[in-house]
């Protein structure tokens, strides 16, 4: 490198190879996304917003909450559990092919993570009289061919597994397609609160939501979250007069302030339902799994 | 006049054209890295005292930290680095500093844009993308100043005596013509009424912060330290071809880095990441030995003065790098994503690696430039100390508490409240180390305020002075010959 132009054209090959690569091309290729449709269904994901959850959006981001929250599901794997859920005509033949597989699933079950998984759950789900087991993908698909075969009927649940989902932070991971309409997107690096992917899922109740910002140590014990009273006004009652339809509806060890109430500035409600929209619960192409009915 | 002697008086030229631009960007610089260690600090204490904000919408937690650590590269990093930038090039080429009144207005308008920026992100109007809170206007005059002084820096280094170019040369120019490029990239798809749609921003975001925070800090800190170790060991680089060997490689493998193994992208993106990652531990180790060799057997003993700076920033630099490839591992980043182990990494690149660096490059530059010493030189020594503490407290509990709040998120089993709690334990340390970082930053800004001032008042001093001295006679009588022959037809 002996002058100038050499530095020059150094930098145009690196940085703008890095450029191409991470700047163009994602702009080609997820910044031209589309609403894509929800698996098995008619439905197209996502929606755009109503008007308060998207100005809600950006009382999210004037307030930095994106500092200490994600909104991303991580999963670690897919499994498959396999139902049968008729044995045919031909049941005899069917129930030998399916207990062979189910004992060699459990013999099976010693040797790795996912076969442990597949043992534990398949004994419990094995009490309500199905023939339950949980495997990987392939296998599935083999061991539902076996038993199609002889003439019995099988249904693939696909569930996604991993530490967020087991914490009931989401039914699936995040993908591209979840933060379509978002501007900013904020996904967050650090969690020094709980996910928020799925908060309007896992908390639907407005109330409680504006409670807790008002005071989320009236809800959750211990937690490190600061106050967002600024985004409250402070109201005193007069005799006589019909209280607020906003007033905060406090639980009933809160000490609130007496003689007043406290109803939620436009911006806290904005807030909420911002929060409460936020749901990525749609099965999609590159985020499969099949629907759990509420159980009767 | 022998030749080094007029060496000498040719040196102090070139030294003193650089005064009034790099008191301005050191100046200012300062005071950015005090304030932002002061909102750091109230930030962090955010944590041990949820309630203490709670009626102040201007000092939530989400605005103090995304404040503090744009001050801290914005504010301190980036107008430091300018100025160690023109100095090195004025020396370097051996010639004095060309316009340098463009760079201190230049450095004006930068603070001001920083200024902007500040009580932009304060008031609730960050833009909401990592690094790039401060608004438009604050972009473009942050845009326009860089280009300003990088106009400055090259014409100065198109004066060059020596047409070949030192290694520091070839990080410096990239740096100058990194920054415009990632910069405008970053606002114009970003920042702009006509937004690039989904998860396109987000990406983007993370190939601007990776350029930024690592690939910009890592060009100029580590030229600077290519250019003071040699000075002070009093011995040459080397070699000169390992140094050509880091610029490529760092270069070519560090901007492909930055996007997390867990984003919800298309896989290509985080593996192409991963293994870029992965290999920069080429450049790493090419840089350690190039240090070691410099530095060791060299006969100077460093008592905490700038080679002490030089040589803790750039094992710091090293240990940061090593982090960065320990969370583009997939299998720990599945542990490290989300905790305090990213911020960790940020914050020892910033103030373990490049503050130091440039800090110990400032305080070897000032006293040339201004022409007498520090006003306070054991205040190097201690700042030394303050700093390596504060970064070891700061940087090492973020990054421990990271790892044990990792592993509790890591399994279902714990509650979510034990990873938070466990992770206060630490930020305690941290917010501790803060508080001996923000001493240090004082005793620096406390050495360049008391020179400018120093400065000033030797300025006033000397103008006074000429105007109460009595004209020369020779002038006198030229303008009495003057206004004789106005007078005469």
């Amino acid at each position: 490198m002996k002058n100038g132009f050499a530095v020059f054209s150094a930098v145009l090959v690196a940085l703008g190879a890095s450029w191409l690569g991470f700047v163009v091309a994602p702009i080609m290729q997820l910044g031209t996304a589309k609403q894509v449709t929800v698996l098995n269904s008619s439905d197209t994901y996502p929606l755009q917003r109503t008007g308060n959850a998207t100005r809600g959006l950006q009382v999210y981001r004037a307030n930095g909450c994106a500092a200490c929250h994600t909104e991303q599901v991580r999963q670690d794997n897919v499994i498959c559990n396999v139902f049968v859920t008729s044995l045919g005509k031909n049941s005899n033949a069917v129930w030998k092919i399916t207990s062979d597989i189910f004992s060699k699933n459990q013999k099976l079950a010693g040797q790795s993570a996912l076969r442990k998984l597949v043992f534990d759950l398949s004994r419990q789900m094995d009490e309500f009289g199905s023939h339950v087991w949980e495997v990987s993908k392939n296998d599935a698909d083999a061991d539902a061919d076996k038993i199609t075969a002889a003439g019995g009927k099988v249904e693939i649940h696909i569930v996604p597994i991993g530490a967020d989902i087991s914490r009931g932070w989401g039914i699936r991971q995040s993908v591209a397609a979840d933060y379509l309409y978002d501007y900013p997107v904020q996904l967050g690096s650090l969690r020094a609160g709980p996910d928020l992917s799925n908060i309007g899922a896992r908390d639907p109740d407005l109330n409680w939501q504006l409670v807790h910002l008002y005071a989320p140590q009236a809800l959750v014990k211990g937690s490190a979250m600061p106050p967002f009273r600024f985004l409250f006004e402070i109201r005193k009652i007069n005799t006589g007069d019909a209280p607020s339809p906003d007033a905060l509806q406090f639980p009933k060890d809160f000490a609130s302030p007496a003689g007043c109430e406290v109803v939620p500035k436009p911006e806290a409600k904005q807030l909420a339902s911002y929060l409460l929209s936020l749901r990525q619960d749609a099965p999609l192409y590159e985020a499969p799994f099949t629907p759990v009915m509420a159980k009767p | 006049m022998n030749s080094a002697e007029n060496n000498l008086v040719c040196t102090a030229k070139i030294d003193a054209s650089c005064r009034v631009p790099l008191l301005a960007l050191f100046g200012g610089s300062a005071l950015w890295l005090v304030i932002g260690l002061v909102l750091a600090l109230l930030a962090s204490l955010t944590f041990h005292a949820p309630k203490m904000f709670a009626q102040c919408p201007y000092a939530t937690y989400g605005h103090l930290a995304p404040a503090a650590n744009d001050l801290l590269v914005y504010g301190f990093a980036i107008p430091a680095a300018l100025g160690v930038v023109l100095w090195i090039f004025a020396r370097l080429s051996r010639a004095e500093l060309v316009m340098p009144l463009v760079p201190a207005v230049a450095a004006n308008l930068w603070h001001l844009g920083v200024f902007i920026g500040l009580a932009t992100i304060l008031c609730g109007g960050s833009s909401g993308f990592t690094w790039l809170e401060f608004p438009r206007a604050s972009a473009m005059l942050l845009g326009v100043s860089f280009v300003l002084i990088a106009i400055s820096a090259i014409a100065t280094f198109g004066q060059r005596k020596e047409r070949v170019l030192y290694p520091s040369h070839w990080f410096l120019l990239a740096a100058l013509l990194w920054f415009p490029w990632i910069y405008s990239t970053a606002n114009l798809f970003l920042v702009t009424t006509w937004p690039v749609r989904g998860m396109a921003q987000a990406v983007i975001n993370w190939w601007f912060a990776n350029n930024l925070v690592f690939v910009w800090l890592a060009l100029v800190g580590v030229s600077v330290a290519f250019y003071f170790l040699p000075k002070i060991a009093g011995r040459p680089l080397q070699s000169r071809l390992y140094a050509l060997f880091v610029f490529w490689t760092l270069i070519l493998f560090g901007t492909w880095a930055g996007i997390p193994q867990g984003a919800p992208v298309p896989a290509w993106l985080p593996t192409t990441s991963a293994f870029a990652s992965l290999l920069l531990i080429i450049p790493f180790v090419a840089i350690a030995v190039i240090v070691i060799k410099t530095v060791c057997g060299a006969d100077v003993i460093c008592k905490g003065g700038p080679f002490c700076y030089l040589k803790f920033g750039m094992a710091a630099f090293i240990l940061s790098g090593l982090m960065l490839i320990a969370e583009a591992c997939p299998q720990y980043s599945r542990v490290l994503e989300f905790t305090w182990f990213g911020a960790a990494q940020t914050q020892l690149q910033i103030l373990g690696f490049f503050a130091i660096v440039i800090c110990g490059a400032i305080y070897e530059i000032l006293p040339r430039v201004m022409g007498f010493g520090l006003p306070f030189p054991k205040f190097v020594r201690l700042q030394h100390w303050l700093f390596m503490l504060g970064i070891v407290l700061w940087a090492g509990s973020l990054a421990v508490g990271g790892v044990e709040q990792g592993m509790k998120l890591a399994n279902p089993q714990t509650a979510f409240a034990d990873s938070t709690s466990i992770a206060l334990i630490f930020l305690r340390a941290g917010t501790t180390g803060l508080f001996v970082l923000l001493l240090g930053s004082l005793l620096f800004a406390a050495n360049i305020f008391v020179m400018t001032i120093k400065w000033k008042l030797a300025l006033f001093k000397s103008v006074i002075a000429y105007i109460k001295s009595p004209l020369e006679t020779s002038s006198v009588t030229a303008s009495l010959r003057r206004d004789q022959g106005e007078v005469k037809p």
